[in-house]
């Protein structure tokens, strides 16, 4: 493993550090977990289907009402997938440009933004190309940061989590007001309110995942590069300029590809709270803080956590489901909770 | 000897005990009358423009209210409408005033009276005026209770109200041990709220994806608040909480005011600062989970009633009766936008949100920037 | 015109949790003077302020004001004679400093009663007495500092009681204000023979102001007297684990600390 950078004190270098052993057991052990969950994910719904047919409907037959309802679950599965990874990593993202243990897509509200944009342009414009409206949502979803982040910094003491929490919610709450407005307007077009203030992974196709695709790659390759400054980042604006980190543009790229992250998993699925939040702490438990190691951790466990909600979401009330939105808000906000709590109420 | 000493001994000079006028001067020396007049006037001024200020809003919701009994797809006169509210006869107005409009027009003003008193005791009980009920997760547990007691439940009105209340003084108290850690400490309390609210408005939606399909009226009611097909039996247990809750929060305004200099001071000051604590949220609760229970959470008018009855009266005087009034005239006025003013029919919670939103934003803006927040 | 009031506390526990702070502390504040509490930090100067007070029940022995305990009287009874101007308070925003200090009021004002002259008059006695009738109207987030304490001690003042404890009114001013805001409360003792107990953390400052100075440590009194009785370079040792030099201040005749570090002292430690 590449030597660290230098911290300012011991500990902080001996936390940036995990023995490479118990890393890489971990990423067989979170590995093998989404695994699972992906075959839970085939397997397991409204209807129990046998290994021959999902073994025979993976293989593209539809033949049945068994194989049919496994061909639909692979979208679905596939979203939740890659969906669960760009909100893991965006939220890990996030927490690190902020500093701040309580950032998340959510919870800022820039899920909410995406949304407004996405269905404006679905109800105005009469978008209706995944593709076009990945823009919109990517959009919605910068505007909103800039303005949370802004709000949240005025007066002392900055970006406390705090301020930019309550900033988050107060926006959060008026953006749902807009989007309801926008939608209730013009109900037919838009797909009703539902899809849009609750997030799910129902509505998954080949062809909406294909379309937002590239901005997901684009998104995760930005994060990866983003990694070591992160670190350096982390220690606090003015150290990281004394170690020769070019602090604007770091944060500038780390944080736009949070947002292209955020905009495109929403602009499919709809705002999925909370999982930007709980997994980089889940993560940072098992992997330390160290953000190379931290966002592909982040991608996967996002992508099992998303996955497991959506399953989760299926059998819970067979034959019907919760919509993952739901999941991941009842889980993740008692985890929410259990963060605050544990920080000293000065750090916070 | 010394100059002005009163008999009586009442606390009205100050004359040095024991000092002849040849001691080294002391700054302590008789109040100039002018000081006294200063104060008084500075005091009086005050108090009068919270007195025309309350009267202006009082008048204002009369306005709005008999606007909203004469607007509406036929138009009837103040004449016909007060007719009507006198319980008079009036051909096709006894209909459309009494039955429809009437019921819709109080509950508005009801519930908009309960958000404003609610809102603003939590905000000054908080000291933050971003820690409103509808943030922090009161209203999103009424509002989580009463959808589930009506969409699952399939109870009558009474039941409801009573559930809705005790669901949010459970999540109020659920918020307190949440954040209770050796003490409670604002911050963390707030953001337990919205984490709290966060559980809450999903439950919500769940409960609500669960009726039968997805009715949007059902949704509007419970997920930003809708007084759509209102009537005297959501009213009237508004009226009850107002009328029972109301003079408790009064009674403990004077304290209230007090705690707003910090607990030691408060204290010091001789408020009973738990007490007066503990009262004055299981009424705020209270008033906001009946009229949650009745119209649901209607969007920022707790955060916002405050804020502008601050901004009215300015500072140093009680803002409950205020802010209040402000509460019943938003939702007034934006119910009478959402319904007439606009293409579609909008109901009340989107209107206040979608109108609030930017006075929201300036409002944190103003107190981050003022560095009011904890 | 003020009564005198005695202030004792017997055998003393106080504790946050499971940290006992004070332990069996044994004080009597002498009534009409200036008082001041020094100590090393976190030995429980505040906290014994505060269980003075009644902010902060005792797990053991009493707090007695005039041979009642303090934490069975009632607290607006309590706050009409013995007044606590605490460490951080908070000002609500935007008010005026002439309604600050009319907060100090309402000890003696009932839930229904109204403003009455004698409170508008207690008002204007204490803008007068520190000086800030001037900035009445003026929003207390507009002020400086140093007057900005002096309103808080205003509205200490309009409380009209016999005895003030202070908790480190000087800290977070520049020296010209704290001087400034020591000369006020003596004259407030010296005009009306309030008696004054307040935490300083400028030993020097103790004891120029202090009538009677007490020194904690370990939970208890280690030294309580006159400064001149108190500070002297043993005390100092014990308290506050540090070298120094006792001399007498050519300014006010009280005894003057020096503290001895590491670097740039001529004379030895002596001890």
């Amino acid at each position: 493993m590449p030597s660290t950078p230098a911290g300012p004190t011991a500990s902080g270098a001996a936390a940036l550090r995990r023995p490479r052993r118990v890393r890489a057991l971990w990423l067989l052990v979170v590995l093998a977990v989404l695994l699972l969950l992906v075959v839970a994910s085939v397997m397991v719904g409204s209807r129990g289907v046998g290994w021959s047919d999902a073994v025979a409907a993976l293989g593209g037959s539809t033949e049945g009402f068994d194989r049919a309802a496994v061909a639909k679950r692979i979208p679905r599965t596939l979203l939740a997938v890659v969906a669960g990874a760009a909100l893991g990593v965006s939220g890990a993202l996030m927490q690190g440009v902020t500093r701040n243990p309580l950032a998340d897509p959510g919870i800022l509200g820039i899920n909410m933004g995406a949304s407004l944009a996405v269905v404006t342009g679905l109800a105005y414009f009469g978008l209706t190309a995944a593709s076009s409206y990945v823009w919109l949502a990517i959009g919605g979803a910068a505007v909103t940061a800039v303005f949370v982040y802004t709000v949240g910094s005025l007066g002392r003491g900055g970006a406390t989590p705090l301020k930019l929490a309550l900033a988050g919610a107060a926006t959060s709450a008026a953006l749902a007001s807009f989007v309801s407005a926008v939608v209730l307007g013009r109900n037919d077009v838009a797909g009703g309110v539902r899809s849009w203030q609750i997030g799910g992974v129902g509505g998954g196709t080949y062809d909406s995942i294909s379309q937002v695709a590239p901005f997901l790659v684009v998104g995760f390759v930005l994060a990866l590069a983003s990694a070591r400054s992160l670190n350096s980042l982390a220690l606090g604006d003015d150290l990281a300029a004394g170690l020769g980190e070019r602090v604007a543009i770091a944060r500038g790229v780390a944080a736009l590809s949070a947002v292209v992250l955020c905009g495109a998993a929403t602009a499919v699925t709809g705002p999925i709270g909370f999982v930007g939040l709980v997994v980089p702490h889940a993560c940072r438990l098992l992997v330390g803080v160290d953000h190379r190691w931290l966002l592909p951790f982040s991608a996967l466990v996002g992508a099992a956590l998303l996955t497991g909600a959506d399953v989760l979401g299926r059998i819970a009330t067979r034959p019907s489901e919760v919509d993952v939105g739901i999941v991941t808000a009842l889980v993740g906000a008692p985890f929410f909770i259990y963060i605050v709590r544990r920080q000293k109420v000065r750090a916070l | 000897m010394s100059t002005t000493r009163s008999t009586d001994g009442a606390p009205g000079s100050i004359a040095p005990v024991g000092e002849t006028p040849e001691t080294p001067p002391s700054i302590l020396t008789k109040a100039p009358a002018t000081t006294g007049e200063a104060v008084a006037r500075g005091r009086r001024r005050r108090a009068r423009r919270r007195l025309v200020v309350m009267l202006v809003l009082a008048t204002l919701v009369v306005v709005v209210y008999l606007a909203s009994l004469m607007i509406g797809k036929t138009f009837y006169p103040v004449s016909d409408v007060l007719r009507v509210v006198a319980g008079d006869d009036v051909a096709g107005a006894s209909f459309t005033v009494g039955r429809l409009r009437l019921p819709r027009a109080s509950l508005a003003v009801l519930a908009g009276l309960c958000f404003g008193l609610g809102g603003v005791t939590f905000q000054t009980m908080l000291r933050n005026p971003l820690a409103s009920p509808d943030i922090i997760g009161i209203s999103s547990g009424a509002s989580a209770a009463a959808a589930f007691a009506i969409v699952t439940l399939s109870l009558g009105t009474r039941a409801v109200s009573i559930i809705a209340i005790l669901a949010g003084l459970a999540v109020a108290i659920l918020i307190y041990l949440l954040s209770y850690k050796g003490g409670v400490a604002g911050t963390r309390l707030i953001l337990i709220g919205i984490g709290v609210a966060a559980m809450l408005d999903s439950l919500t939606a769940y409960v609500l994806s669960r009726a039968a399909e997805w009715d949007l009226q059902a949704a509007q009611r419970w997920l930003t608040g809708s007084l759509n097909g209102a009537g005297w039996a959501q009213a009237v247990p508004v009226l009850v909480a107002l009328v029972v809750l109301t003079p408790v929060l009064l009674s403990q305004s004077r304290n209230l005011s007090v705690t707003q200099l910090g607990d030691d001071t408060a204290s010091a000051l001789g408020v009973r600062v738990d007490r007066t604590r503990l009262v004055v949220i299981v009424a705020a609760v209270g008033l906001i989970a009946f009229a949650t229970a009745a119209a649901g959470p209607i969007a920022f008018v707790a955060f916002l009633s405050g804020p502008i009855a601050a901004r009215l009266v300015g500072p140093g005087g009680s803002l409950l009766i205020p802010a209040g009034l402000v509460g019943a005239l938003l939702v007034l006025v934006a119910d009478l936008v959402g319904q007439y003013a606009l293409g579609t029919r909008f109901p009340v919670g989107v209107v206040t949100g979608v109108l609030g939103a930017p006075y929201l934003v300036y409002l944190i803006v103003r107190t981050n920037r003022a560095g009011s927040s904890l | 015109m003020t009564t005198t009031h005695t202030l004792v506390a017997e055998n003393l526990v106080l504790g946050y949790g499971d940290r006992t702070v004070i332990d069996g502390l044994d004080l009597l504040v002498p009534p009409g003077q200036v008082t001041a509490i020094v100590g090393a930090n976190a030995c429980g100067k505040s906290t014994l302020l505060r269980s003075m007070s009644r902010l902060l029940s005792p797990r053991g022995g009493q707090v007695l004001l005039d041979g009642k305990q303090v934490h069975k009287t009632p607290a607006k009874q309590l706050a009409r004679t013995l007044g606590l101007l605490p460490q951080s308070p908070v000002a609500p925003e935007g008010i005026t400093v002439a309604d600050l200090v009319g907060r100090g009021r309402h000890p003696h004002q009932g839930m229904l009663s109204r403003w009455s002259a004698a409170d508008d008059a207690a008002v204007a006695e204490a803008l007068d007495a520190t000086e800030t009738a001037g900035l009445a109207d003026r929003p207390v987030d507009e002020l400086s500092g140093g007057q900005r304490q002096r309103v808080w001690i205003a509205m200490a003042l309009a409380q009209q009681t016999d005895v003030l404890l202070l908790d480190e009114p000087t800290t977070f001013l520049d020296v010209s204000h704290q001087v400034e805001v020591l000369d006020l409360l003596t004259d407030l003792n010296h005009a009306r023979g309030t008696t004054i107990v307040m935490v300083l953390h400028d030993l020097n400052l103790a004891a120029r102001y202090a009538d009677h100075l007490v020194a904690l440590a370990d939970g208890r009194v280690h030294a309580a007297g006159t400064p001149a009785e108190v500070l002297t370079e043993s005390t100092v040792k014990t308290v506050f684990g540090l070298d120094n030099q006792v001399i007498v201040d050519p300014t006010s005749g009280k005894p003057l600390m020096l503290p001895i570090g590491r670097h740039h002292v001529t004379v030895t430690p002596r001890g």
